[in-house]
């Protein structure tokens, strides 16, 4: 029996985790797929608004704001790539500079800091890499860039270490209020009692809620592409930059360097069947260019090396859905948790515990918090620390990844964490490994050796990914031919 | 860790061994190769299959075969080569590298040589669509896993690109027991050699689709389904032209990219058309002492060629760390005339001590019975006929130096023009 459950580990779930484990409570997370972060956490803008657009008075707008100042002190804490960088919404005309204007009387009604609208001049001398066309921007200081997944696996790990029981591969399917008031959760790995169950399901928290007889959530599904570019153009602007929203509202296609130095363009929106439709879709994806183009012209799309898309985790209501739920008692909502969910995360968890203080638990603080996290950057480190680190363990001095510099030793750490990686794509997660402009060509059948070695498992027990997303499919020699069709 | 050296050679594969040797013999005296994985020989360890070393030996060997005979020699000849040590920079003539028992070198040479290889062209820099499905994966990678890991990648496959790695695979793959079902090409001809396409393709009925790419791949977890399009002149899919292979793998053959990241931050410059360093007849980049070589410099079809050009970049590396620079003296700019994408080198120094300076080049498209011709400002120096010509197939001709003494102006244009038949 656990005090509570979390359904879901993105960064919703693993930041109210990490929340809850300061406290005397029993908890665990129940993730549907092998690793934390590998939903919505993955594929967003990893952006850390700065909440000036934002409905006046709505959760998110206190959320966002809220959200932002806890982050700065918790990614130092807990060794999340931070990065503060201001955010520009350019307008290019009239209606856009009255979209300026009503962005800017909501920044400071949602008490955003420094939110200024400059004219063309301090826009560019503020960001020369600005299309010079443009007319005057809404400039917001107060926003940064963050590597999303690693803070989810940050906040994960750090409420493991904490106590948090973390059950991956365990996708719930039933949720059952027994007579006892405590809940029944069925999962693909077990069935799991707690008192209360926290819905952060992301872009599945409508299902999630289903479960439990709430019938009053849809998810919308808009899905969203971007490029990655290369480090080459990392550098080509030095903040994040939106267009004027659209007549329909839509924040609009961005351009921002992201902490690891590349450059993203993105997103667009289209309507897809559910969350896991992460596709990308050629004609649209291109389109994403001349958006690109229009904000920052010298954007080079020949560097490109990556794209992804992401699902919004919207519902049909224009805000968070936060709190217990009326018609399950003990049954939490954090559903709908779309942009700026990034931003408000470890806002949203305190508001969580402080729903769950108001249904009635009072837990005391823990004695010992573990509250600090560090990892070997490697290429982080100058040549004497770089040296030195080797002393230490000369695994710092193989480098497996050589796009992005990253060690064996860095690989093998990130292993042997309180969560364990089992895909190739987790340690490109957690180290970098396979993000650069090879994309894991040549590194990629490193990590492999490494993981299965470290894991002490068959290489073919390696997957690219999630479950299913197997690499090899039989020694040499052996592929049977009827499996073939030959 | 400070080092000295006469010549640092930056990669261990064809290109970086053939350098160091040739280094030794034009008589520099401490050489090292520096090389990232655990053996040198680079990517021939993993082309286990025949048809290396044609040209250069004569006779028909396999990749490890090219690569130990290189090996080989390196050590007879005293080379020191310093393996799973990866250089982290190039600033000036020191290189900055590191490995798991020396920790950081600093290594200071007399010349450098980059030698570094190219990389492949992945999903991501020609945003295939669909679903980010297991089973897709570049040409090398997955010959890597047969060649050198001892495993299988998949049953059925796709291959997108005629590269030569992919026409490689395509038969490693078929021989291994699965079945390839396509060749798919974007351009209206093939990328690989002609040799390959008989005897990789044709040779096991496998068919290739020119003109075609892929427009979807479907696959939550594995690869499920590939869908291909007929393109259009402008290399767009034509709609209504798709054909679906049920399938569990793609394999990518897509391009190779020099891999110039350590050159470019060393502020060596590049040529756009090559991706790689601008260099002169003798290998050397536009910065004294640095020399490139290989598939770094551009991208080669045949190592043979690899070899000759890095045993001219090694001479010269060890005469400009005896003393004996090369610099000064006027030189040829070489310009890309009709029907030529690229040339290597791109620049020639008139008083070059090389009798006949050999100049690789590509075309842009698939020709028959043409001339090439290089002219100066004013005139034709020297032209060559060629029957055949093809972008899959790199071209090689050689100018001699007195021509180029004669030559008006400062730039060479080398360019295709139809052969007149009499």
């Amino acid at each position: 029996m656990y005090d509570v459950l979390i359904v879901g580990c993105g960064i919703i779930g693993a930041a109210t985790a990490y929340e809850l484990s300061r406290y005397n409570l029993s908890v665990a997370v129940c993730e549907r797929f092998n690793d934390v972060a590998n939903g919505v956490t993955k594929a967003n803008s990893a952006i850390l608004h700065a909440g000036f657009d934002c409905p006046v008075g709505s959760l998110e707008a206190r959320l966002n704001v809220e959200g932002v100042r806890m982050a700065k002190e918790l990614c130092e804490k807990l060794d999340v790539e931070r990065r503060d960088l201001p955010t520009f919404v350019i307008a290019f005309d009239e209606r856009e500079m009255g979209e300026l204007r009503m962005l800017y009387d909501r920044g400071i009604a949602n008490s955003v800091p420094g939110v200024r609208i400059v004219d063309r001049e301090e826009a560019l001398a503020l960001e020369p890499g600005l299309n010079p066309e443009l007319i005057a921007a809404l400039y917001a200081p107060s926003s940064a860039i963050v590597n999303p997944w690693e803070y989810a696996i940050a906040l994960a790990e750090t409420a493991v270490r904490n106590g948090v029981t973390l059950h991956l591969n365990s996708r719930v399917t039933a949720i059952e209020k027994q007579e006892d008031g405590h809940f029944a959760v069925s999962t693909t790995t077990g069935e799991y009692t707690a008192r209360y169950v926290i819905n952060a399901g992301g872009a599945f928290s409508a299902d999630v809620y289903k479960m439990v007889g709430g019938n009053d959530l849809e998810q919308t599904n808009f899905c969203g592409q971007y490029y990655v570019l290369d480090k080459s153009q990392g550098g080509i602007v030095n903040s994040v930059v939106f267009p004027c929203p659209d007549e329909h509202g839509f924040k609009g296609v961005l351009v921002a360097p992201t902490v690891h130095g590349n450059l993203i363009v993105g997103p667009d929106s289209f309507v897809v069947e559910n969350g896991d439709c992460v596709a990308t879709v050629s004609p649209m994806l291109e389109q994403l260019q001349a958006h690109g183009h229009r904000s920052v012209p010298g954007i080079n799309f020949r560097e490109v090396i990556h794209e992804y898309a992401g699902v919004r985790p919207n519902t049909q209501v224009p805000d968070f859905i936060i709190g217990e739920s009326p018609i399950c008692p003990g049954f939490i909502n954090l559903a709908g948790i779309k942009s700026p969910g990034l931003s408000a995360a470890p806002a949203i968890a305190k508001e969580c515990m402080q729903i769950l203080r108001q249904c009635g638990l009072e837990p005391a603080e823990k004695d010992t918090f573990i509250d600090t996290r560090r990892r070997m950057k490697f290429r982080e480190l100058n040549l004497r620390q770089k040296e030195e680190a080797i002393a230490q363990n000369p695994l710092y001095g193989r480098v497996v990844c050589r796009c992005e510099t990253v060690t064996e030793g860095e690989i093998v750490e990130a292993i042997h964490r309180p969560i364990i990686p089992r895909s190739i794509d987790a340690i490109k997660r957690r180290t970098g490994a396979g993000m650069g402009r090879c994309q894991g060509g040549f590194c990629g059948p490193r990590v492999h050796e490494i993981l299965a070695r470290e894991l002490g498992v068959s290489p073919r027990d390696i997957p690219m990914d999630e479950d299913g997303t197997y690499i090899l499919t039989s020694p040499i020699k052996e592929v049977p031919a009827d499996e073939a069709g030959v | 860790m400070r080092l000295e050296y006469d010549v640092v050679v930056v990669g261990g594969g064809p290109a970086g061994l053939a350098a160091a040797c040739s280094a030794k013999e034009a008589g520099a005296g401490r050489v090292l190769v520096l090389e990232r994985d655990k053996e040198a020989g680079g990517i021939l360890n993993q082309c286990i299959h025949n048809g290396f070393g044609l040209h250069y030996f004569k006779e028909e060997l396999t990749g490890p075969e090219y690569a130990h005979r290189f090996i080989k020699q390196a050590a007879q000849l005293g080379v020191e080569l310093l393996l799973d040590s990866m250089v982290l920079a190039i600033e000036d003539k020191v290189v900055y590298a590191v490995n798991i028992t020396q920790g950081i070198m600093e290594i200071h040479g007399g010349a450098i040589v980059l030698a570094m290889g190219c990389r492949e062209r992945t999903r991501g820099a020609i945003a295939i669509p669909g679903d980010r499905s297991a089973g897709i994966l570049t040409a090398g990678m997955a010959q890597r896993y047969i060649n050198m890991e001892g495993w299988m990648v998949g049953k059925r496959v796709v291959v997108l690109g005629s590269g030569d790695i992919g026409l490689i695979m395509a038969r490693r793959m078929t021989l291994e027991g699965a079945k390839v079902l396509a060749c798919v090409e974007l351009c209206p001809y093939s990328n690989g050699l002609a040799r390959n396409i008989v005897q990789c393709l044709d040779d096991y009925n496998i068919p290739l689709y020119l003109s075609h790419t892929i427009t979807n791949i479907v696959g939550k977890e594995r690869v499920e389904q590939v869908v291909i399009s007929k393109v259009d002149e402008n290399r767009k899919p034509v709609p209504g032209s798709e054909m679906a292979f049920d399938c569990d793998t793609v394999l990518l053959s897509v391009g190779l990219i020099p891999e110039n990241e350590l050159t470019r931050a060393a502020g060596i410059p590049l040529d756009a058309r090559t991706n790689g360093a601008v260099v002169y007849e003798n290998m050397e980049t536009e910065v004294d002492g640095i020399f490139g070589c290989g598939n770094v410099v551009h991208v080669h079809d045949l190592v043979d060629f690899v070899t000759l050009e890095s045993r001219r970049a090694g001479a010269a590396a060890a005469r400009y760390a005896m003393g004996a620079a090369e610099g000064g003296g006027q030189a040829l700019t070489l310009r890309n005339g009709s029907g030529v994408t690229y040339t290597v080198p791109q620049k020639i120094r008139v008083d070059t001590d090389q009798k006949a300076v050999t100049v690789f080049f590509r075309v842009n498209d698939t020709y028959r019975n043409m001339t090439v011709v290089v002219r100066d400002s004013d005139r034709n120096l020297c032209s060559f006929k060629r029957e055949r010509l093809a972008p899959g197939e790199m071209e090689k001709i050689t100018i001699p130096q007195k021509l180029l003494q004669q030559a008006a102006g400062d730039c060479l244009t080398v360019e295709l023009i139809q052969e007149v038949r009499v």
